[in-house]
């Protein structure tokens, strides 16, 4: 009888602490990418391109070549890589600020070429790093520093439904909402991740995985409160599902 | 005595104290130190590892990779 | 070798391909969409990688992820798809990324027009995006010298690990003239980008982590001393320039890119009424030839400086001058083309 590793961290991360606040779900995530490009067994092929945000520090937590995108232009940066070198995956790691306010742009179109690239979308609907902004998926009536009244939908509109604008482009392969906030989640995210990533290595199209994420520092509240709060909050306006699978037709 | 089926492993050090890990444990293993690590949080600790089930979920929960969970196997031929 | 009738933004890009890029990102905006179009032809005939972007910020973004990726790449636009350009520039050289850039301008500011200008001097020459940083500019005055210092401006690229910019207008864009091409660069014996480049550790190497950024002032501050002396090695090695009948002249004129072309017909009319004039032509507008320039003052009783825009290379030329001699200035903007007789009429003024 001998102890075996039932749990441990996956080789694709560099072993380096995160910089996330406590109770922060970037790392979870970070884990499951980790998790699932150990098991795909492209760990010296993939390349990431992190964002600007919280997040900005990722390529450290990797154990992968890596760069660090302007404001929301991590799909146009992974797009040129991709197309330099096809042979290699290449993932985007990206903010709801970066993605679905200031690079807004660059994920319609690099979704709509069907670019072979993934992308991993956390959206916790403030700007953590600049100290809790409003973000374009700030719920209504949510305070944020720039929304210290509430989010009013006469003055700064409704929160973006990324993923519902996405599944319309005919260039996604994959493309899924989803949240970490149970263990069930935590193993469902990682198959959908998987999927972005088959996505791109089956040549089918882009794929976008949209993880609704607590940001307990500047939501105000502890990591447990935050984990209710997404789900009694987040979830009625960012509903989890599938909205686009073509790799499972594939298989 | 049989020897314990589970090893719970936590890096104190790296540990944020967010207790994700011991709120989502189904069956208590894991609870707050008095003590402060050098980060200065209440991190997590193993207190009673044999009710241990090895499901992982203080793993899957972890938001910073700080917990390994060993199962103790039959030596496979 | 053999001279092919080419239009100049179909040379520019044809070079590029003999010199071994074989990935082009683009944006259509008038006068350079035939070097697009070109690209886009020309591409899958060699095996290359065209792409039209939504944006030039997307294009410059994308540039950046095929250099960081260690290819020979370039994009084209012109002045106000430059400007949307400079976010990225400032980060491709903060990365210390190789690549090659081709500005086309156009009148501006703004929207301007369409019509040729050098009123993109300042931009080009000094920083339009943020940081301590520097392109390298070169300025061709004809087509031939179009396509080799765009064949030049990728080892340039590659040897410093910088961007570079080839500065021209749609005079020289739109302009058809003989031109014989270099051989097409072998591609297996491009610079190894490999110690740097983004291509997946293949489970061989530490992972390679490229980027503009540093949290830690200390050490930014060195990276940012590095680059800075690499760009000592740029003013030292990389200074391009032409000097036509200076041997005598008690006037140099100071022109660049197609200025620098149409003044040596002012030179050739002045030199027949017996009037000593000279052209000194910098065709590298970054590292500028100040120390090249500054020798003939010596000689010359003043400089005549005439460019496309209301006076902003003129500085430059002053830097260069130091106050030796009085540095006369002559322009026109918004796309108009100074002729040479205006040109020779201000000279006649000034003597």
């Amino acid at each position: 009888m001998i102890y075996t590793e039932r749990f441990k961290a996956p080789q694709s991360l560099s072993g380096k602490e995160f910089s996330y606040c406590p109770g922060c779900h970037h790392g979870i995530v970070h884990r499951l990418i980790a998790e699932v490009i150990d098991e795909l067994d492209i760990q010296g092929k993939t390349i990431m391109v992190a964002p600007v945000g919280c997040a900005v520090f990722a390529n450290d937590f990797f154990e992968l070549d890596g760069t660090i995108a302007a404001h929301g232009r991590a799909p146009a940066v992974a797009t040129g890589i991709k197309r330099a070198r096809p042979e290699n995956v290449v993932f985007t790691y990206q903010g709801d600020g970066d993605l679905a306010a200031i690079g807004t742009a660059e994920i319609i179109h690099a979704a709509n070429r069907g670019e072979k690239i993934t992308t991993i979308f956390i959206n916790n609907a403030i700007y953590g790093m600049t100290g809790g902004q409003m973000a374009p998926t700030t719920l209504l009536g949510m305070k944020t520093t720039t929304t210290p009244y509430g989010r009013s939908e006469k003055n700064e509109g409704y929160p973006l439904r990324v993923s519902e604008i996405l599944k319309e482009i005919r260039g996604v392969a994959f493309l899924s909402r989803t949240k970490v906030t149970t263990p069930q989640d935590v193993i469902r995210t990682k198959k959908q991740i998987k999927k972005a990533f088959l996505a791109q290595i089956e040549g089918l199209g882009y794929g976008l995985v949209e993880v609704l994420s607590t940001c307990p520092t500047n939501w105000g509240l502890t990591p447990i409160e935050s984990m209710q709060w997404l789900e009694e909050n987040m979830v009625k306006e960012f509903p989890i599902g599938v909205f686009v699978d073509k790799v499972d037709k594939v298989k | 005595m049989d020897k314990q089926k589970f090893i719970v492993s936590i890096d104190e050090d790296r540990c944020k104290g967010c207790s994700l890990c011991i709120e989502v444990c189904p069956k208590e293993v894991l609870e707050f130190s008095k003590k402060y690590n050098e980060k200065g949080y209440h991190y997590a600790k193993v207190s009673k590892i044999e009710n241990c089930i090895g499901c992982g979920f203080c793993y899957q929960m972890c938001p910073d990779v700080c917990i390994s969970v060993k199962v103790l196997e039959k030596i496979k031929s | 070798m053999e001279k092919v009738l080419a239009r100049g933004t179909e040379a520019i890009a044809e070079a590029a391909i003999r010199a071994g890029c074989r990935l082009y990102f683009g944006y259509p905006i008038t006068p350079q969409s035939e070097l697009t179009e070109y690209m886009a032809r020309r591409m899958p005939e060699v095996g290359g990688v065209f792409l039209q972007g939504e944006s030039e910020v997307a294009v410059v973004n994308m540039v950046y992820g095929a250099a960081i990726a260690g290819k020979r790449v370039m994009t084209s636009t012109s002045s106000p798809g430059f400007s949307l350009m400079q976010e990225g520039i400032s980060y491709i050289a903060g990365a210390e990324l190789p690549c090659v850039f081709v500005n086309v301008v156009r009148g501006g500011p703004g929207l301007g027009d369409i019509q040729p200008a050098q009123s993109d001097y300042f931009q080009a020459t000094k920083g339009g995006g943020h940081g301590d940083y520097r392109l390298i500019v070169f300025s061709p005055e004809s087509l031939q010298e179009a396509v080799e210092l765009t064949m030049y401006a990728f080892d340039v690229a590659d040897r410093y690990r910088n961007p570079v910019l080839l500065l021209t207008d749609g005079l020289l864009g739109q302009m058809m003239e003989p031109v014989s091409f270099p051989e097409f660069v072998d591609l297996d014996s491009l610079p190894d980008h490999s110690s740097w480049a983004l291509s997946g550790t293949g489970m061989r190497r530490e992972a390679h982590r490229v980027s503009s950024f540093d949290m830690d002032p200390v050490s930014l501050e060195k990276k940012n001393m590095l680059i800075q002396s690499k760009y000592k090695e740029v003013v030292k090695n990389e200074i391009l320039y032409e000097e036509y009948q200076l041997d005598d002249a008690e006037i140099v004129i100071v022109a660049y890119g197609t200025m620098g072309r149409i003044v040596k017909s002012v030179v050739n009319q002045a030199r027949e009424k017996g009037i000593k004039v000279g052209v000194f032509r910098p065709i590298s507008l970054w590292p500028f030839p100040y120390v090249q320039l500054s020798k003939w003052s010596d000689q010359a009783s003043f400089f005549f400086t005439v460019e496309m825009s209301t006076g902003q290379f003129v500085e430059d030329v002053k830097i260069a001058v130091e106050g030796k001699r009085p540095v006369e200035y002559y322009g026109r903007t918004a796309g108009i083309i100074p002729t040479p007789n205006e040109i020779f009429a201000k000279l006649m003024e000034l003597i």
